[in-house]
């Protein structure tokens, strides 16, 4: 069992997220016009054996894309993070940084 | 090296069997072949095999980092069949299991070919429909089959859960006779022992760690025995193909996943066809030996660790219980994995690469064992002509780029729904 | 204690006030509770108890544990039939029945012995040689006779009447095995504070302890630490309960057996509980097991590990032989031999090595046991059990026996090779076992992140070193835990029974030339014997992995946990290499056979998976629906009349939306709430058609693509507001397009302003479709205007029908007027009850799945056969929805090469040209003119009677399709020969203009 850490909800089975592959792949610009680079984005893989960072879904709990890395032949877990980077506090100004 | 037959067993018995010589030579790598294989799987035998039967081409090296055999040849559920739908693939596989059905006699070595018959279930109508299709398209391709329906699926196998308790009720099925099993590592052996004789060096313990060049092309390998050279190298590496791949500066469509098979203790004959059901993904049949085979999805995440874990190991198990009920007390003795190509359509790769002097053979999904004499077969042919036969000409590499995918299963470019 | 011949008078630990009848092969015995299956035969003299597979030779009981090759017996009958069973591992109970396996006619005289005679021929491998004549398929012929041979029991072929349990648990500290190791890890860890699970396969706790004779000071200290454990609230104890398997995270798999020692599991109990538990530590004390000699004819009955002896000797009270041969390299089974001759046995100790410690001599002598030092057994004798041994001087420099020196006569011959620890659970991660030479084992390697080991597991099989060595570990992962202190236990006061003289690695025992010699087994269950090694390495099957697979050596039941490190050592002498350069053994899970149903647990029949149910299906099924699967859901499929089959069914409600009125379930659609200010642009980045335009109160088709191009899945979204829109899916790809959705906006585009909700659940839905739709919402909704020019097609409202909130969509799948009645699930049934209330009047018709794809074929809308993964938007005429202005998802890469070439099959009607014959989905369009082979010109997707045409009519995917309207080609369903002209249509069938729909 995979046990992934959820940086929401905690320590979870593998079988409670959804595995969504590669998380190094970075999806072209919804304008990008290039078929060559979506052709690399959705069929291209480094496949690694060894440190692999994916995207999880913890689909049972919060909901929230994970990005995971992981040892894919010791399945040894290194890090898990929130795939969405976490929003910076906004900049108070004005009456409400009073 | 001899003949194996009824009469040499008599007589090397009578001798304390002592007189058995061996099934392959362990011969020291050569500085230079005609052609280097990578990988003596059943793929990487069968090529071999071919390469020396058809082509001539005998100055050849199998070059294997463990054991022959040790990869997912001797791990699969031993399945042979045709029933293949999408266009690219039918023929590919009928060829195949016609190869099958001479390969005992052809490699003198017996392979356990039964064609004992596949059952493909269906749980609705849809189902039916879509296993309609598939039928149609095998008998249009000269393959029989036949479509049953619940009634005639139940005189075949009635300990199957015909009962109102089913949760997904038995409509009927596709069957296909000429399906069955095969003896996995005999599959190995004999192809190795047939290249063999044919001059073919099989180097066991040799792991290729890079590859040489000459330019833009391939001259060879690297390996932990030393430099190999060859005009020609073929990987024939499934499960590694993209970690192998990557030595070569390429990057494949293909995702490395583990697969999981099972086997329980062995019973007296308990079912007598290939099972493979479709309300689940689930497959199970019984071996010669007794043992109940069977295996279901991939665990679904990248791996290259040849174990799989506890969620699907509950998932087939409960899908054997529901199909066959009577299976629950069986015990299971053993379960493993393997690891499996797969690839962005669920269908393999054959054919030179964009390297100069590198052939591809790969991306086998679940499909490998009963692809292997085709796939060898097709793969000499595409190394020795240095252009695909007919049968592999689809199972190109470009096809992702170019839009021609072949997708049996309709799950696109997700390697795990495969 | 009538016929127990071999009980002895007193001793052991057993009840014997309550004695067990129980019957193996329909005869009749007794045993006492405290036996097993095992002692309770051996207590009764019964000696030969199985068939070996191959040879048919006679076979008795080996050892006491799960490692047994040779003695199983099949339990139960009926749908609880059980083959293949270790009697060693059998709790006796009143009643139990046992049957032999793989005999004909009995036990005593089977037929197929004569196997044994033609041993030479069924060499190793020898099928792989022949069965291959005389015609290409002749192992067809002779596959039937060899499974039958094969296969040792029989299995049922009823479904198991028994129930069985899933269990999560988590815990600390994990402990396998509770002998001294493991239950010093345990306490100590527990006295820390630490939160252990401590597992053992056996009824109760103690492992090696229990084999101690009753009295010794052990026993107090195990009833000590007993009443410890119990004391302790964060310790649990499980018995009966076997670790079978270890995966990533250290999680391991157990299986409790909660019944399996009594005939049948209590009422409304469970027979057997499957555990996952994750430990935050694992220890393991898995303990050893003892090895066999290899030596000729070394497989009769009355040959068993010394372990195993002494075993049943200290805990059943049962002496099995009254002559007894020990034959030993090591000094473990020198206790048995002493304990065997106090028992009242005469016994003699061979022993291979030339000179033993004085302590040992001394001990043996006090016993009044022979010791032959410097000698080994060369070969056993007997036909059903053994009856003598071949005696032999050893030659421990050159390893040979030159000659027989006598023969000693004897009913019960104790072997012990060494030990193997059982490292079975420390590989399944992975981890590689190393060589030891001093005690000619394999020790754990390095260990697992998060594993410990302790006591025989690590190769300490002194008492005194297990203690400490448990303590250790259970004090180290108690602190790994965060649970600092704890006391380390003490070890029992008793004699120290550490080694004394080393271990002889003895793997083939040499035989004398002139001696007559008997076949030399490795791995029993599977027939294997040394020679069979031999010519595997002959024949270069010299890889540890060939080997097995070659001769079947340790791939029996028993996963050759006695045999494979003898096979080791073997092949390593045959190719004049170390051991540890052979290989290792590594080993698969599980450690011992796990029941499938174990494994599945309550999910079986109706339970095998999940079923979901709409808000309505409690009224659908009192009112006489027939359901279908549509994945996970249960939907109508249609509602019978009286006498009404499927076809009649949904061919009259078909009839009937199209003349008056009619309502479906559509509940199972997947919703989608999409808000947020950038609602608007993620829907056009997803779509492929436009929604940043689609205005307040009205709704849209819209189709999605995957990235590659191909149509992924279709529906209609409504916006509610300026930032909120409502999005519908197709049943199946619910789930799908949810995750999809999120994905796109976690990972890809987190700026966009977007929040996604599934509501499918939240609402239950009800299509009303026919020409008197418009009649049956006036009746029942009073505060929506449903004129066309209040709610033209396409337009949304919100209202009530009587108290009960709906939101009212008009879109039509079925081409009629028609309308999407939403309402919160919790109202599904009362909306439902309430439309067939108002419909009374109107012939309201019921339909269900099926009369619902009738219509929509008759439309010739897409659906799940169409929307296939491999169809594009022009292959099913879609293309003009697709915007031209937008780049949306998959719109690059849907203009591959492939995906537009010409000879794409594309979506159109087909009608049969003679009207009264059915059309089949799955026949392939083939070209009139030419004879029909191969994928042919594209398929039938979809078909159906048409109540409105009076005919069947198909849709199909045909190559060039579009261009080809007025064209016959053939439909050909080969599988029953049958091929039917076509014509070439249109797909809309009904009402091409679509004007019933406007109305």
């Amino acid at each position: 069992m995979l046990r992934i850490t959820c940086p929401y909800c905690g320590a979870r089975d593998h079988s409670e997220f959804l595995y969504g592959g590669d998380a190094t792949l970075v999806r072209p610009e919804p304008g990008c016009d290039d078929m060559e680079v979506w052709y690399d984005f959705v069929f291209l893989r480094d496949n690694p054996r060894g440190r692999h960072r994916e995207y999880w879904q913890h689909v049972q709990g919060c909901r929230q894309w994970l990005v995971v890395e992981r040892d894919t032949l010791t399945h040894e877990i290194f890090s898990v993070e929130p795939a969405r980077a976490p929003k910076k506090a906004p900049v108070l100004t004005g009456v409400a940084a009073k | 090296m001899g003949r194996y037959s009824i009469a040499d067993i008599l007589l090397k018995a009578a001798g304390g069997n002592k007189g058995w010589p061996r099934v392959w030579r362990d011969p020291a790598p050569k500085p230079e072949y005609d052609v280097i294989i990578v990988g003596a799987g059943g793929h990487g035998l069968a090529t071999a095999y071919y390469l020396a039967k058809e082509h001539g081409i005998r100055n050849v090296a199998v070059l294997e980092k463990g054991y022959l055999g040790s990869g997912n040849t001797g791990r699969n559920t031993t399945i042979v069949r045709s029933n293949y739908m999408i266009d690219g693939n039918t023929p590919f596989y009928e060829w195949s299991l016609k190869l099958w059905e001479g390969l005992s006699h052809d490699v003198n070595f017996n392979v356990m070919l039964s064609q004992r018959g596949q059952l493909n279930i269906a749980h609705s109508n849809a189902q039916m429909d879509a296993q309609r299709r598939r039928g149609n398209v095998m008998r249009l391709h000269g393959i029989e089959a036949e479509l049953l329906s619940r009634e005639e699926v139940q005189e075949m196998v009635p300990h199957l859960d015909f009962s109102p308790q089913a949760r997904f009720p038995i409509y009927g099925a596709l069957l296909q006779r000429r399906a069955g099993t095969a003896r996995h590592d005999a599959v190995a052996w004999g192809l190795a022992r047939g290249a063999d004789q044919r001059g073919v060096d099989i180097i066991q313990h040799c792991e290729v760690t890079g590859f040489l060049r000459q330019g833009e092309r391939i001259v060879g390998v690297e390996t932990s025995r030393g430099t190999i050279k060859a005009p020609k190298v073929g990987i024939a590496v499934a499960g590694n193909t993209g970690h192998l791949a990557a030595k070569a500066g390429l990057r494949l469509p293909i995702e490395s996943h583990v697969l999981q098979a099972f086997v329980s203790e062995p019973v007296k004959p308990l079912l007598d066809y290939v099972i493979g059901w479709s309300a689940a993904h689930f497959y199970i049949s019984q071996s010669d030996k007794g043992g109940m085979v069977f295996g279901g999805d991939l665990d679904g995440y990248n791996s290259y660790a040849q174990r799989g874990n506890l969620p699907l190991i509950e998932d087939v198990a409960s899908a054997a219980k529901a199909i066959m009920p009577c299976v629950s007390r069986l015990r299971i003795v053993r379960h493993w994995g393997g690891v499996m190509d797969m690839t962005m359509d669920g269908s393999p790769i054959i054919c030179k690469s964009p390297i100069d002097g590198l052939y591809i053979n790969g991306g086998w999904c679940y499909g490998g064992f009963k692809a292997t004499p085709a796939s060898g077969w097709v793969f000499a042919h595409t190394i020795a002509r240095d252009e695909p036969h007919e049968l592999n000409a689809s199972f190109t590499l470009d096809r992702f780029r170019r839009g021609y995918q072949i997708d049996e299963k309709g799950a696109g470019p997700t390697p795990n729904a495969h | 204690m009538s016929g127990q011949r071999n009980r002895l008078p007193e001793g052991g630990r057993i009840d014997r006030n309550r004695v067990l009848g129980f019957s193996f092969d329909g005869k009749r015995y007794q045993g006492v509770h405290g036996d097993s299956l095992a002692s309770a035969l051996l207590a009764n003299g019964v000696r030969l108890v199985g068939r070996s597979f191959k040879y048919h030779r006679p076979r008795g009981i080996v050892t006491a544990g799960v490692e047994e090759p040779n003695a199983l017996v099949t339990l139960h009958d009926d749908g609880r039939r059980e083959p293949n069973t270790p009697v060693t591992t059998v709790e006796l109970y009143d009643s139990l029945r046992a049957e032999s396996q793989n005999r004909w006619p009995s036990l005593a005289f089977d037929v197929s012995a004569v196997n044994g005679l033609l041993g030479p021929v069924f060499s190793a491998g020898f099928y792989y040689k022949t069965f291959m004549g005389p015609r290409k398929k002749s192992w067809m012929f002779y596959e039937p006779f060899i499974r039958r041979a094969a296969g040792l029991g029989r299995g049922t072929r009823e479904p198991d009447p028994d129930r069985y349990e899933k269990m999560q648990a988590f815990c600390d500290l994990l402990v396998i095995g509770a002998g001294p190791a493991g239950i010093s890890a345990a306490l100590s860890a527990g006295r820390a504070g630490a939160r252990v699970i401590l597992v053992d396969q056996q009824a109760v706790i103690g492992g090696a302890l229990l084999d101690r004779p009753v009295g010794a000071p052990s026993d107090d200290w195990l009833q000590g630490a007993m009443t410890e454990l119990e004391s302790l609230d964060n310790v649990e104890v499980l018995t009966r309960t076997t670790a079978f398997g270890v995966y990533d995270g250290n999680v391991v798999g157990l299986i409790e057996r909660v019944a399996d020692h009594m005939p049948a599991p209590e009422a409304h109990g469970v027979r057997q509980r499957y555990w996952t538990v994750r430990p935050q530590q694992l220890v393991l004390a898995s303990g050893a097991i003892e090895r066999p000699l290899v030596f000729g004819n070394n497989d009769l009955p009355g040959v068993m590990l010394a372990s195993a002896v002494r075993s049943y000797l200290n805990r059943q009270a049962v002496l099995p032989g009254k002559r007894a041969v020990v034959f030993t390299n090591n000094d473990s089974a020198y206790a048995t031999a002493m304990e065997l001759a106090r028992a009242g046995a005469q016994v003699t100790l061979v022993d291979p090595r030339a000179t033993v410690a004085d302590a040992l001599q001394r001990g043996l002598s006090d016993a009044g046991v022979e010791l032959l030092a410097g000698r080994v057994v060369s070969t056993a004798h007997g036909r059903q059990a053994v009856r003598s041994i071949d005696l032999g001087a050893y030659d421990q420099a050159s390893g040979g026996c030159e000659t027989v020196e006598r023969q000693i006569a004897c009913d019960l011959l104790c072997v012990s090779g060494g030990w193997s620890p059982s490292l079975h659970l420390h590989s399944h991660l992975g981890a590689r076992p190393v060589y030891d030479e001093r005690l000619a084992a394999f020790l754990p390697g390095p260990a697992v992140p998060g594993q410990r080991g302790a006591g025989a597991f690590e190769g300490r099989f002194a008492l005194a070193d297990c203690v400490s060595s448990g303590s250790a570990a259970g004090l180290a992962a108690a602190k790994a835990c965060g649970h600092e202190g704890g006391a380390p236990l003490s070890a029992p006061d008793v004699e120290s029974d550490a080694w004394q003289t080393p271990l002889l690695p003895l793997w083939e025992v040499p035989e004398p030339a002139q001696a007559k010699h008997g076949k030399k087994f490795v791995d029993q269950q599977n027939d294997v014997t040394a020679k069979d090694v031999a010519q595997a390495h002959r024949e270069g099957y010299v890889s540890v992995e060939h080997l097995k697979r070659y001769t079947t050596l340790g791939m029996a039941t028993d996963q050759g946990k006695t045999a494979n490190v003898n096979a080791l050592a073997i092949m390593a002498a045959l190719r004049g290499e170390a051991i540890d350069r052979v290989g290792t053994t590594t080993f698969r899970p599980p450690y011992s056979g796990v029941a499938i149903g174990a494994l599945t647990g309550p999910e079986v029949g109706r339970e095998f998976k999940p079923i979901r149910r709409t808000a309505m299906h409690d009224w659908h099924e009192a009112n006489g629906a027939v359901f279908t699967e549509a994945g996970p859901w249960l939907r109508p499929w249609y509602y019978p009349k009286p006498g009404e089959g499927v076809d009649a069914a949904y061919e009259r409600e078909a009839a009937e939306v199209r003349k008056s009125v009619g309502i479906v379930d559509v509940s199972t659609l997947g919703k989608i709430e999409v808000q947020g200010p950038d609602a608007a642009e993620f829907l056009n980045r997803v779509y492929v058609n436009g929604f940043g335009k689609l205005a307040v109160g009205k709704a849209r088709y819209g189709l999605m693509l995957r990235d590659d191009g191909i149509v992924m899945d279709d529906g209609t979204t409504t916006r509610l507001s300026e930032h909120h829109y409502f999005m519908t899916t197709t049943t199946a790809n619910a789930g799908k397009v949810m995750s999809y959705l999120e994905f796109l906006l976690q990972t890809a585009w987190p700026e966009l302003k977007v929040h996604v909700t599934s509501a499918t659940e939240q609402w239950a839905g009800i299509a009303v479709a026919g020409p008197r739709a418009r009649d049956l919402l006036q009746a029942m909704i009073g505060d929506i205007d449903l004129s066309n020019e209040a709610l033209p097609f396409m337009g949304v409202a919100e209202g009530h029908a009587g108290d009960i909130p709906v939101r009212l969509f008009r879109i039509s799948f079925s081409g009629e007027l028609a309308y999407e009645i939403n309402t919160p699930s919790d109202y599904g049934e009362a909306l439902w009850q309430a439309c067939v209330e108002a419909g009374k009047p109107l012939d309201l018709a019921l339909y269900g799945t099926e009369a619902l794809g009738a219509l929509r074929i008759e439309k010739g809308h897409v659906a799940g056969p169409e929307l296939d993964g491999r169809t594009t938007l022009d292959d099913l005429g879609l293309e003009r929805m697709a915007s031209t202005k937008k780049p949306y998802v998959g719109s690059v890469l849907k203009r591959r090469e492939g995906l537009v070439d010409a000879s794409r099959p594309k979506l159109v009607g087909l009608i049969p040209e003679d009207k009264s014959v059915r059309l089949r989905a799955g026949a392939i369009l083939c070209d009139a003119d030419k004879i029909p082979s191969g994928h042919g010109r594209g398929h039938v997707t979809s078909v159906t009677y048409s109540p409105a045409l009076g005919h069947w009519i198909g849709l199909g995917l045909l190559t060039g399709g579009p261009n080809r309207h007025g064209e016959l080609v053939n439909a050909v369903n080969a599988l029953k020969d049958e091929t039917i002209p076509v014509r070439v249509t249109s797909p809309h069938f009904f009402d091409p203009k679509g004007e019933r729909m406007y109305a």
